[in-house]
């Protein structure tokens, strides 16, 4: 039996359901219980739903879950369908979108991108986490990062450095003091973004060079969306356009194909 | 504390909300007015701004209203904005317009009255009060004017406005300097960046003339309208050489629902609090120590919901609801389709109709708020107010167990509402004992 602790899922779901308990017990940033509920068990329900309808051997609850916690933590909604929806929606996008045995999108940033286009009652709260939450949580995720070393997550890590390379750059080119660059990296959905989307290893180049590449891509395209178009939900819209590239990279810079498990059976 | 007297207040308070509802139902708003006590408004704070952001999509308009007591010829206003700006892009706002905007949207105290407890419950009495708001600083008004274009100069009521366009920030600040604006030592990093950002400066002075000519003693908001997709306010060339952290009021109209701070934590004011009676002829000192206690608790890194409501309707209110000929003067002409606001004194509160009003209150300087404020609109149309509660007890001396027991409950009650008031401002225990001894309450 493989030990608990070999699979890097277990302490990621670990981790984001502490951040759920701090936002409902002490520094609220606006996860409200009753959605949370909904998006984690609509993304439970369609993950079995999925599983038997494409006769799989057996129904794997456990990414379903890390999307459903990422939902929660993420997605704003004024009516308790949106989350129920969304965990639909990101859950079936992995079954249905599906190219060489390799999901497209990351399921929780495609429905967050679907939602925010067709639905007016969604939308991302980036600022609330505050510092002191922001600051734990980005050790908490880099330390489970180091744990799960060997399963391709440098990509969070060449994104978030592109990522506050470019805003660096930008401060440095207004004249600007470095508190701002700084100051912007610390947003909670920057982290769930890099370390649980980006990164999501299913969806992620398979070659080192073919995910440096796509993080750079992501970045570049994010800090245009960002600045140049004023979109507030950039980095989620960047991610969800440059996906389907990966197809390409990885037929350009082939590697191994990445499996939670050595059977790699599950979706 | 699950008493019959806790259940019998909660029944005060039930009737209260409806009596509340039958009066806006009544007629446009104003019945509670008579029963109002007190209201924390933006003036209640030093070197504050109130600053009214409309918007509708990418229509943006941005009314100021600041603070400034001096001369009228000292009186200069610098503010970045995203575009050329045409003369029918301008125009000042009735100052009583922002106030009333103010007084509705203070946070505010309310009072109920123990009923007998020999007797049902009766029908109670109900005041509010308001504390007065912040306005925001005004960008400090501070032989080459290298890149330095004039792009229109307009006349508008009493101020002369011109609309700049920039290289360089030497050359501006040159000709900012030459032209009477006093731009402070340090403003020249944080003009370069807006002029890289390709923006452009909306500079403002009195002219005497006009405004003698006018009679009027004093200087109107200036509202300026345009189409962005930037959804912020610049703070930043107001904290340079600012002596001491601001505070600014930002009253948000929106079409979907309340406004947040995208790269800062928006937070509400604690709310709902029962405090005892002494607050009620000390409401705006009290409101002052909770903000500020609130603003270090977030290590001043926070903004401040103070209200949230559909503006069509309110409960209790503060003052009455705005009209549709003021949500036009500031900016919030969507709703019929043709321009006009239609249909907001609807029997029903909240039709969804009406504008939402979003008061945002922000303590900052340089180093807490280096970034400039950006907003994105929710569709959270959910009703906040800040609220402070008094309860009066009950004067009555007839005797029945029902009495006993409340009389017996009210060392308790009073011990959790000055509680409550330490928790809030952070006094200490023996200043609210003064407090409460010196009011003989």
């Amino acid at each position: 039996m493989r030990r608990w602790w070999s699979d890097a899922r277990h302490f990621q779901i670990v981790a984001l359901s502490s951040l759920l308990l701090v936002n409902f017990t002490w520094i609220d940033f606006g996860a409200k219980p009753l959605y949370c509920a909904l998006a984690i068990l609509s993304a439970l329900a369609t993950q079995a739903v999925c599983s038997r309808l494409a006769g799989l051997p057996n129904i794997d609850l456990r990414s379903p879950l890390i999307t459903g916690l990422s939902l929660g933590l993420l997605l704003r909604a004024d009516e308790p369908w949106l989350p129920a929806l969304a965990g639909v929606i990101a859950i079936a996008s992995k079954f249905i979108f599906r190219i060489d045995g390799k999901h497209i999108w990351n399921p929780a940033g495609f429905a967050i991108v679907v939602l925010l286009f067709t639905q007016h009652g969604i939308w991302i709260s980036p600022g609330q986490w505050g510092t002191s939450v922001w600051l734990a949580a980005l050790l908490v995720f880099f330390a489970i990062l180091v744990l799960q070393a060997a399963q391709r997550s440098d990509i969070a890590l060449f994104f978030l450095g592109s990522h506050a390379a470019l805003l660096l750059a930008r401060a440095v080119w207004l004249g600007d003091p470095l508190t701002i660059p700084l100051h912007q990296l610390q947003s909670g959905s920057l982290l769930i973004f890099a370390f649980f989307m980006i990164s999501d290893p299913r969806t992620a180049p398979d070659s080192r060079l073919g995910r440096l590449l796509f993080a750079l891509g992501v970045a570049a395209l994010g800090h245009y969306l960002a600045f140049f178009m004023q979109m507030r939900p950039a980095l989620y819209v960047a991610l969800i356009a440059l996906s389907p590239l990966t197809l390409l990279i990885d037929r350009i810079i082939p590697a191994k194909r990445f499996a939670w498990t050595p059977q790699g059976a599950s979706r | 504390m699950k008493s019959p007297l806790l259940s019998r207040l909660k029944a005060g308070v039930a009737l209260t909300a409806i009596v509340a509802q039958l009066a806006v139902a009544a007629g446009p708003a104003s019945a509670f007015c008579g029963f109002y006590v007190a209201q924390a408004d933006a003036k209640l704070f030093n070197k504050s701004s109130k600053v009214v952001l409309t918007r509708n999509g990418q229509q943006t308009a941005i009314t100021m209203a600041s603070d400034y007591e001096g001369e009228p010829s000292e009186f200069a206003l610098v503010i970045p904005v995203p575009s050329f700006i045409k003369k029918d892009q301008i125009s000042v706002v009735d100052t009583k317009t922002i106030d009333h905007l103010d007084a509705y949207t203070a946070p505010r105290l309310v009072e109920y009255f123990d009923p007998d407890p020999c007797e049902e419950a009766r029908v109670m009495a109900l005041s509010s009060e308001r504390v007065p708001l912040p306005t925001a600083a005004m960008p400090a008004p501070a032989p080459e004017y290298r890149g330095v274009k004039v792009e229109a100069r307009y006349d508008v009521a009493e101020y002369d406005v011109s609309i700049l366009s920039a290289e360089d920030s030497d050359g501006l600040i040159r000709w900012l300097t030459d032209n009477g604006y006093k731009i402070p030592s340090g403003a020249e990093p944080v003009i370069g960046s807006y002029i890289k950002q390709k923006m452009h400066f909306f500079i403002a002075k009195v002219n005497l003339k006009r405004m003698q000519d006018s009679g009027r003693a004093y200087l109107r908001p200036l509202q300026v309208r345009y189409e962005t997709a930037k959804f912020m306010l610049p703070l930043r060339l107001g904290t340079v050489n600012a002596d001491g952290p601001q505070d600014l009021v930002v009253f948000a109209l929106t079409k979907k629902g309340r406004i947040e701070a995208s790269n800062y934590r928006t937070v509400k004011v604690p709310s709902d609090v029962d405090v005892p009676l002494f607050v009620k002829n000390d409401f705006a000192s009290f409101y002052k120590a909770t903000f500020e206690h609130a603003v270090a608790r977030e290590n001043m890194h926070g903004v401040f919901v103070e209200y949230a409501w559909d503006t069509g309707w309110c409960d209790p209110c503060a003052a009455a609801p705005m009209s549709k000929a003021e949500l036009t003067e500031l900016g919030a002409l969507w709703d019929g389709g043709d321009g006009t606001v239609v249909n907001r004194f609807s029997p029903v509160p909240g039709n969804g109709n009406a504008p939402f009003v979003t008061r945002l209150h922000v303590r900052y300087d340089a180093k807490s708020f280096p970034e400039d404020l950006n907003f994105i609109e929710t569709s959270d149309r959910e009703n906040f107010q800040g609220r402070y509660i008094l309860h009066h007890t009950s004067a009555s001396t007839t005797a029945c167990p029902a009495a006993k027991a409340y009389r017996a409950s009210l060392p308790q009650r009073f011990k959790t509402e000055a509680d409550n008031v330490a928790n809030l401002t952070g006094w200490s225990r023996d200043e609210i004992a003064a407090r409460i001894a010196a009011a003989g309450k």
